[in-house]
This record gives C-alpha cells, sequence and structure tokens, in this order.
C-alpha cells in the first residue's frame, strides 16, 4: 500500500483545509467584488471600464499560476514520481482552463469600449489564447491516457513543454509592439494608483484561495474515485471465493 | 568505484535539462520572431521605410499634442503620430475610439500615401496601463499626463 501513504496523509490536511480555503476565498471575492464595484473612483480616461480590472487580472494570473502548477507537477511526477502529482495535475486543468477563459473573455469585453476592437492579433492576446488551447490539449491528453487518476508520462512531458508559453505570454507586451499595454504591477512599483488598485489584492487573493479550494477538492474526488474503484476489484475477485 | 546517481535524481537531472532546452529553444524562437510579431510599426519604422503606396500596414505611436484637425466636413481628422524619434502624419475618415486623444497611444490600419503620409482606415486607441481617479486626471493646470508621470515615478 506503499502508493497510498502519501494520499491518506494528504487527505487528513485537506479535508479540514478545504472548508477554510473555499469560504475564506468566496468571503475576499464579495468583499473585494463590492469594494472594487461601489467602493473606489472610476478611472479619468477608461471611466467604470477599469472596474473589469478586478476580475481580468486574477483570472491572467490564474490561468498562468494554474499552467506553472501542472509544469511543476509534471516534473514531480517524471522526477520522484510521486502518487499525488498527476492527481494534482488533473485536478488544476480544468479551473485552469476557466481562467484562462474567463481572462480572455474579460479583455475582451474590455477592449471593446477601450481600444476599439473585441480581438486582434496581437502577442499578449495570441498567446493567451494558445494557452487556453493548451489547456484543452492537456485535459483531452490526460482524460484519454488515464492510469489510475494519475497520467501518464507522455501528458506530463506536455504540461512541461508548455510551459514554455508562459515566460512568452508574460514578456509579449515587452519584446514586441502590441496593442495591450504593458505591466502595469512590477517590481518598481504599480501604475494603478492606489485608490483604484487596494480591491485588486483581495480579488487577487480570494480567487487564488478558491483556486487552491476547488483542486483540493477535486483532488479529494480524484482520490476517493481510486479508492473505490480498488475496492470494486477487490470485491470483484474476491467474489467467486466468498 | 565511480559515483552514480541513483535513478531518481537522473530523471530529475534529465527532466531539468529538457525543460531548460524547451525554454532556451523558445526564447530563440521568440526572438527570431522579434519583427514579425510586432504588431504595428513605429513611426521611426515607417519614415525610415515606409511601405509601398496602398500596401496595406499598421501603424502605431502616441498622437502629438494639438496636432489634431477635423477636416472642413466633420467627417474625418488628421493628426502627427510620433515616436519622439519621427513624426507621420495620419489622416483618417471615421469615428474614433473614446480613448482617442492627444498625448495618448493609437494604432492605425491602413498604408502610406504619396507623401510618406499614412492613410488610416481603422484606428484604435492604446492603453498605457496608467490607472487613476479622475480628480487627479482633471486637476487645473496640468494635463493627466503630467500627473501620472509623477505618481509613476516620485524619484523623478
Amino acid at each position: 500500500m506503499h502508493a497510498y501513504a502519501n494520499p491518506l496523509k494528504f487527505l487528513s490536511i485537506a479535508r479540514p483545509l478545504t472548508p477554510w480555503l473555499v469560504l475564506g476565498g468566496l468571503a475576499l471575492i464579495v468583499v473585494g467584488g463590492w469594494a472594487g464595484l461601489t467602493r473606489t473612483p472610476p478611472d479619468y480616461l477608461q471611466g467604470e471600464t477599469v472596474r473589469i480590472l478586478y476580475l481580468h487580472v486574477p483570472s491572467a494570473w490564474l490561468g498562468m499560476a494554474g499552467w506553472l502548477a501542472l509544469a511543476i507537477a509534471g516534473i514531480v511526477q517524471l522526477a520522484w514520481r510521486h502518487p499525488l502529482a498527476g492527481i494534482a495535475a488533473r485536478a488544476i486543468a480544468v479551473p485552469g482552463l476557466v481562467f484562462c477563459a474567463l481572462c480572455l473573455v474579460t479583455g475582451s469585453i474590455w477592449g471593446r469600449p477601450t481600444w476599439g476592437t473585441w480581438w486582434e492579433w496581437d502577442g499578449r492576446m495570441t498567446s493567451m489564447l494558445v494557452l487556453l488551447f493548451l489547456y484543452l490539449g492537456f485535459i483531452g491528453l490526460a482524460n484519454a491516457s488515464e492510469e489510475r487518476g494519475s497520467v501518464s508520462k507522455v501528458t506530463a512531458i506536455y504540461a512541461i513543454v508548455g510551459a514554455i508559453n508562459l515566460p512568452i505570454i508574460n514578456r509579449s507586451v515587452v519584446w514586441w509592439n502590441s496593442l495591450h499595454q504593458g505591466p502595469s504591477i512590477t517590481a518598481r512599483g504599480s501604475t494603478i494608483d492606489g485608490a483604484i488598485l487596494w480591491p485588486l489584492w483581495l480579488t487577487l487573493t480570494g480567487f487564488s484561495l478558491l483556486f487552491a479550494g476547488v483542486v483540493v477538492m477535486r483532488m479529494r474526488a480524484i482520490i476517493a474515485d481510486i479508492r473505490a474503484d480498488a475496492r470494486m476489484t477487490r470485491m470483484a475477485s474476491a467474489g467467486p471465493a466468498a | 568505484m565511480t559515483t552514480r546517481l541513483k535513478p531518481k535524481h537522473q530523471r530529475l537531472v534529465l527532466a531539468i535539462f529538457a525543460l531548460v532546452a524547451v525554454v532556451a529553444a523558445g526564447l530563440l524562437a521568440a526572438s527570431a520572431l522579434k519583427d514579425e510579431a510586432a504588431y504595428f510599426m513605429t513611426p521611426a519604422e515607417f519614415a525610415a521605410s515606409p511601405t509601398a503606396v496602398g500596401k496595406s500596414a499598421r501603424l502605431g505611436g502616441m498622437v502629438e499634442k494639438g496636432s489634431i484637425v477635423s477636416a472642413p466636413d466633420g467627417l474625418g481628422i488628421a493628426f502627427i503620430a510620433t515616436d519622439g524619434k519621427a513624426s507621420v502624419r495620419v489622416t483618417y475618415r471615421g469615428i474614433v475610439p473614446d480613448l482617442f486623444r492627444e498625448g495618448s497611444g493609437m494604432v492605425a490600419d491602413g498604408h502610406a500615401d504619396e507623401t510618406g503620409g499614412f492613410v488610416a482606415t481603422r484606428i484604435l486607441a492604446k492603453h498605457d496601463a496608467r490607472y487613476m481617479p479622475p480628480q487627479l486626471g482633471a486637476m487645473p493646470g496640468e494635463t493627466p499626463d503630467e500627473i501620472a508621470r509623477t505618481i509613476e515615478d516620485p524619484a523623478r
């Protein structure tokens, strides 16, 4: 039962952690969303449109952080053969896809009144769309080659190779002329005024906690699935003898 | 006796090596794409090697302050697009986005004309990653950009 040793330890932490992550995340999202919609001033140029920031930025962050986590899970799976790595990857892929899609949709809704277009093939938008397709590919590959709740080696390699898109997304507005503005929040500070910025930290943390909560819940579901399968197999093999 | 890596570490080294190789390949490809993947030409690039007259091109730059002129019939505008190194005169007939204004960035689809100017068929506004309340944006005596710059970099 070596393979179960770690998942059991994981479950003993994951069970009590889940409500904190999910409820804490939702609370921060509600407070941050409320503050972002009512407590902050409109932007001097964009007006009220700026408020989509409180959803768009967390989506972009989680869409990319999700893939980074997939790549790390891939390395952990290939190098350490950790039984939880593949399970984690399967659990991360779908919420990662959702936030990546949210980022594209909210960006498009913001782009129409601000830039005057729903969609342009500039570096940032194109590389983010590529990330969406990478997620779709990962989910397809993971489902097609499922190995006892985990993912196949090829899928783990795919996740690692796909990580090449992350620096490209991040740098796309610096390397190439793009319609999308450059980075607003960098190590040197923020070009977003404090009066507009502060609820973003709330929604950013809130969505991150919710993301983690959803991932933990999905991991628990996958582990429960594996154990149910194992029990069925045991019962079936024991059946005729009993 | 030679020191051998444990299989676990062998796999880790292999995975990290593969990751580094992939990232390096990606960065090489991206830097090779530098010119191809640009979304628009800057005024300096356009002035240095103008595209053939009538050939589709995309020009991006700042709208020079005080350069916007309305056409006599009120249906078109002309302005100077600049990047600080070169300036290109752009003419356009149509409606511009709300955020198109002097001192801000814009991107124009169109083509070169015979005089070295640019005829736009579509104009997009470019946002500049600065976000602030309107009180700061509309303080008397100073333009939003000037105030923004002081907010952006207090040390300057």
